[in-house]
């Protein structure tokens, strides 16, 4: 078997494959949470809770109405994205006047109520959720071995991911949101609705989550507690990357998921701290972040 | 309250009102940063648990009497108090939230690996000892005056502390930071020492809580514990002097009475977080506060 630096490549690159995996949850997760935070200037901390529900979501729909993988990937975050509309017109658009804080607030408010009915319901241990069969399998690309349904999640989210910045940085609709984050005033004044704008982009943003859930579910299970420790790395990630950027996010978080899975090859003690060792070098270099701009 | 924390013990079980106690002087703590410096800490949890880490394996393991063991705790969080805090300050805002509590979870999981804290068990069975050499904390009586007295200590360092000239300033810099800094005054020192001040007694409270229980454990470094501070403080008022010890009583009390029911208690914490935020944002004593024409 060959070695790099005294490791085995199959481990390597198992390892490696695992940090895109991570890395592409990330930056879906990071992404969302970027669009969110752009129009609303609020941190959604209910964004693991939703992530969950995604995963939730995509179990019911397979044990109740026997709807499969597919199906699920595209119902679970419109059904999600729902939840989330109707909790921003119903507690969040009363908050946008106050302090930035009273939205953080409310929503960790919120995650401790998901999160917690879902435990009382289901306990902490996973629920298994069988992988779509089209995808079961893998390739043998002669220096590892790659699990179809892996190979597929990278795939898929790195083109939600690249679909996303597209819509936002290309096209007319994009423009519009880019113009309402700057100065939400002067749009409405050109007859835009702005308000039913950002109560869509906060659906879109949750259904981002809820789609990373989805994807999910068959390699972590289906858990209560699954987003509750994976959104404060995230935030980690969104503090180093820094919000201002759409394309930042996206290459801060497979990039954060590809070092992650480097350190459990060459110092696996500190796989769950780098990410926040790294955020603290960032914060002495640039403050801003690596993509941000300071306000 | 000086009455209510000496007579109470005549009908509440003392343990009780010593942990209502430590949680007071705690939210106190954390009620110094976000109600009069306007930062928000996501990662208070930190300065509890590393205090009560330090302290429980500084009685039990070195041997120290109980006095050096809080003080060797507290300073333990306040020098972690400057690092983190010289991290977190170059941020504002939501991102000073987002950073503390992330080096929070840092925090977390550095307890986790290390042996010393013995990972899921926690430091059990630390020694109370006597207190100068002279006074045997093991009873319940003594350690309740020791708890009562740490606690009024820290309260009436909040309140001097508030009612200072650098109290003046860092209510400033909460209204208006450019202008605070146009002023002359360097925001940034400022903001520092607050949140170092905060870490401090923080820690002072997580030192005491562990030789209370005896215990030092994960729960104190996990982020729930941020928000629980957090929920205290809100419910209690930010910003007020009184507000964070109501809240810090509610709080405790509930999960006293919820603790057979589970994570209802976290459904329950969740619920209230949200009408807080949707109805009375100045929580019981600054609607109190509001209804008496008086600021509390």
């Amino acid at each position: 078997m060959t070695e790099i630096f005294g490791v085995p490549t199959q481990a390597l690159f198992g390892q490696l494959l695992i940090g895109l995996i991570n890395g592409s949850f990330y930056a879906l997760l990071s992404l969302g949470l970027a669009v969110i935070f752009g129009l609303l200037n609020i941190i959604n901390f209910t964004h693991g809770a939703q992530y969950m529900m995604g995963a939730f979501c995509a179990y019911f729909l397979l044990a109740r109405f026997g709807i499969g993988y597919w199906w699920a990937l595209a119902l679970a975050p419109l059904i999600v994205g729902v939840t989330g509309i109707i909790v921003e017109r119903l507690m969040l658009s009363r908050l946008y006047k106050l302090d930035h804080l009273y939205g953080l607030l409310l929503t960790f408010g919120l995650a401790l109520v998901i999160q917690g009915l879902a435990r009382n319901e289901y306990g902490t241990s996973g629920i298994p959720y069988a992988m779509p069969g089209e995808l079961a399998g893998g390739q043998n690309l002669g220096f590892m071995f790659l699990p179809n349904y892996r190979a597929w999640v990278i795939v898929a989210s790195l083109v939600v991911c690249l679909a996303t910045w597209f819509v936002i940085e290309k096209t007319k609709l994009g423009s519009y949101l880019r113009a309402a984050t700057e100065n939400p005033a002067l749009v409405q004044a050109f007859g835009i609705n702005v308000p039913r704008m950002i109560t869509l982009t906060y659906g879109f943003g949750v259904a981002l989550a809820a789609f990373a859930g989805v994807m999910a579910a068959p390699i972590y299970q289906v858990n209560p507690l699954m987003g509750a420790d994976l959104i404060i790395v995230v935030f980690a990630v969104v503090v180093i990357g820094g919000m201002g950027s759409i394309m930042g996010s996206i290459v801060t978080g497979f990039a954060l998921g590809l070092i992650e899975g480097l350190t459990k090859v060459f110092y696996p003690e500190a796989s769950n701290t780098v990410i926040f060792v790294i955020m603290a070098i960032v914060l002495m270099i640039k403050p801003a972040g690596l993509f941000g701009t300071q306000r | 309250m000086v009455a209510f924390f000496s007579l109470a013990p005549l009908v509440a079980y003392p343990v009780f009102l010593m942990k209502v106690m430590c949680f007071a002087l705690f939210a106190c703590a954390f009620n110094l940063l976000i109600g009069y410096g306007g930062l928000v800490s996501f990662g208070h949890a930190m300065f509890l648990g590393t205090a009560g880490y330090a302290s429980a394996h500084a009685a039990k393991v070195w041997g120290f009497a109980p006095e050096f063991a809080i003080l060797f705790g507290t300073a333990c969080s306040a020098l972690l108090g400057v690092v983190s805090g010289l991290l977190a300050i170059r941020r504002q805002g939501i991102y000073f939230a987002m950073i503390t509590l992330a080096l929070a979870q840092m925090m977390y999981f550095f307890y986790v690996q290390m042996p010393f804290t013995h990972g899921e068990d926690g430091i059990q069975a630390v020694p109370r000892g006597r207190l100068f050499g002279l006074i045997d904390l093991s009873g319940t009586w003594a350690m309740y005056a020791l708890v009562f007295v740490v606690f009024m200590a820290g309260f009436l360092l909040i309140h001097r502390v508030v009612h200072s000239p650098f109290g003046q300033v860092l209510k400033a810099i909460r209204e208006n930071e450019p202008r605070a800094l146009s002023l002359g005054y360097d925001v940034n020192r400022y903001k520092l020492l607050a949140y170092v001040l905060s870490a401090t007694l923080a820690g002072l409270a997580g030192a005491t809580k562990v030789l209370v229980f005896e215990l030092a454990s994960l729960t104190d470094v996990h982020w729930t514990m941020s928000g629980e501070v957090v929920l205290m403080t809100l419910l209690g008022g930010l910003g007020t002097v009184f507000g964070p010890v109501v809240g810090a009583l509610i709080i405790i009390s509930m999960e006293n009475y919820l603790a057979q029911m589970g994570s209802w208690v976290t459904v329950t914490q969740g619920v209230i977080f949200v009408i807080c935020v949707l109805t009375f944002r100045r929580g019981v004593i600054g609607e109190l506060g509001r209804l008496i024409g008086k600021p509390l």
